[in-house]
């Protein structure tokens, strides 16, 4: 059980960095962009007023029900839309953040940022001043960084932005066309005056929903990487727990959370380690365990409205880790019988080795590749459904000026989000199995011992 | 336009993977039907062969999100 708990603490302290790299390689690119593109904010054209999802109606419904009516506001002598987008409101929520929700509140965390013009800055989020009821819009920038929509990002470099403290205005989302000729939107924030351009989010899972490219290294606690905290702690206790319990009553039946947590572990035991790891199952158990827990645990966690909100197990970088994870054991246990099967192929008809063996190096890495995607994949779709589901509130209320539609639809929307919890659940359960049990045959490919026919 | 191509092809894609998915499940089904005692083997091997399925879907979900751009 010791090691279980090593094992998590692993997990936790692998994966605090993981987004740190992440941003670093995004970082050099981030550079060469800001050379290249010209900030213009001559060019003040009214005609890009689509916004962020920013769902301050969402909010103001229970927080600040007195604010702008009417869905816009001018910022900086642009009009700026708080009508309410479904997709966005989507994509942040399932993304990570720098501020940690409970319930309407938004509580602020510690941001460890390192720049190359900039140096280290070690501050919280609180410094943002952003509203405590709100939705993470921060009321200030500090050394060039700001709060938006609950994550950092920092004001592009290059604009002669104050540092210290200063006070903003709002953020102004305006579309424009890169380099590629593609239409983007860019993200501008107001201080009283002017615009100033700002990057995009910093970590992994930003990068593949349009973001990513920033020019600082973000190495701050965020809001996934304090429920996996949480939830190994958690882990450590209960198992801890269960440990001395086993001390204690030795020779006699579990009893109390003993005998909970035994089914799962006799569970895995039975079904996955001793079927596909044979007599070397003792070895790999506890890593069975501890993905097994770690991902079921988070999974758990972000089942659990109004609290943190994380999706941590829906998160590319935190997936990507767990599966290189398996990457690595198995090719790393993997004996001479496996490499020589791989390689070599034998017993196959020559004709067919150029084919084969390019396919099976090939899955060397499209498994673990799957490994990650499949759990991303899974959990991020159950969290994107249960948004878009509350969100048919704020469709039919058409954004708080139809009582009666939001009324109505409130009651379908609480069914339907019931019914996806449910099944959520069921996932939640399913997918940490099966991580567990591909982890288990891989490695049982990998260690098989040699049959002499 | 290519985003309705994309959208067009993870479409496909969820097709795929529902038959196989469905498939499997069938003959699961008919398997402990005929042998009631084998259920546990069953149950495991088929959430098993229905990831794997899973994974052929999923890499091409990612792959029109790219196209896509997204």
């Amino acid at each position: 059980m010791r090691k279980i708990i090593i094992f998590n603490f692993l997990f936790v302290f692998v994966i605090c960095f993981q987004s740190a790299v992440f941003a670093q390689d995004h970082g050099h690119e981030g550079h060469d962009h800001s050379t290249h593109e010209n900030h213009d904010h001559s060019t003040d054209d009214h005609s890009t007023h689509s916004v962020t999802a920013d769902s301050h109606d969402n909010h103001g419904a229970e927080a600040h029900g007195d604010s702008h009516h009417g869905h816009s506001e001018v910022i900086c002598g642009v009009e700026v839309d708080h009508s309410f987008e479904v997709g966005k409101t989507a994509m942040h929520h399932i993304g990570d953040a720098n501020v940690y929700s409970i319930g309407p509140l938004q509580l602020p965390l510690p941001v460890i940022a390192y720049s190359n013009d900039g140096g280290l800055d070690i501050f919280s989020t609180s410094k943002f001043k952003a509203d405590l009821l709100g939705h993470g819009d921060g009321h200030a920038a500090y050394n060039g960084y700001v709060l938006h929509e609950g994550s950092l990002k920092r004001v592009a470099p290059g604009q002669n932005f104050p540092n210290g403290e200063v006070k903003i205005a709002g953020f102004v989302p305006k579309e424009e066309i890169d380099a590629k000729g593609k239409k983007k939107e860019v993200m501008y924030v107001c201080d009283f005056n002017e615009l100033y351009k700002i990057e995009n989010k910093s970590t992994a899972d930003a990068g593949l929903f349009g973001g990513g490219i920033t020019s600082f290294y973000d190495f701050s606690p965020t809001k996934n990487v304090v429920s996996m905290i949480l939830v190994t702690l958690f882990l450590g206790f209960v198992f801890r727990r269960v440990a001395k319990s086993y001390k204690a009553r030795e020779g006699k039946e579990p009893k109390g959370l003993q005998s909970f947590m035994e089914t799962f572990v006799v569970f895995i035991r039975d079904e996955v380690a001793k079927p596909f790891l044979g007599n070397k199952w003792e070895k790999y158990f506890s890593l069975l365990l501890a993905i097994f827990f770690f991902i079921l645990g988070l999974n758990l966690f972000g089942q659990i409205p109004f609290f943190g909100g994380s999706n941590v197990t829906g998160n590319l970088a935190v997936t990507m880790v767990l599966a290189i994870i398996a990457f690595l054991v198995t090719n790393i246990s993997g004996n001479g019988h496996y490499w020589k099967h791989l390689l070599a192929a034998p017993g196959v008809p020559w004709f067919v080795k150029p084919i084969l063996i390019p396919v099976e190096i090939m899955g060397i890495f499209i498994k673990p590749l799957t490994l990650m995607l499949r759990l991303f994949a899974n959990i991020t779709a159950g969290h994107i459904v249960l948004v878009v589901f509350v969100s048919l509130i704020f469709i039919f209320g058409d954004s708080g000026q139809n009582v009666g539609g939001a009324l109505g639809a409130s009651v379908g929307s609480t069914l339907l989000t019931l019914f996806m919890m449910a099944i959520e659940l069921i996932v939640a359960l399913v997918q940490a199995f099966v991580f567990t049990i591909l982890t288990a045959s891989y490695i049982g490919a990998a260690t098989e011992e040699v049959e002499h026919h | 336009m290519v985003g309705s191509i994309v959208a067009i092809g993870m479409g496909l894609a969820v097709i795929g993977a529902g038959l196989g998915i469905g498939w499997i499940g069938a003959k699961a089904m008919e398997s402990i039907a005929r042998q009631p005692e084998a259920v546990g083997d069953i149950r495991s091997n088929m959430i098993l062969m229905a990831a794997f399925i899973e994974g052929a879907a999923l890499i091409a979900i990612l792959l029109a999100f790219l196209v896509a751009g997204v």
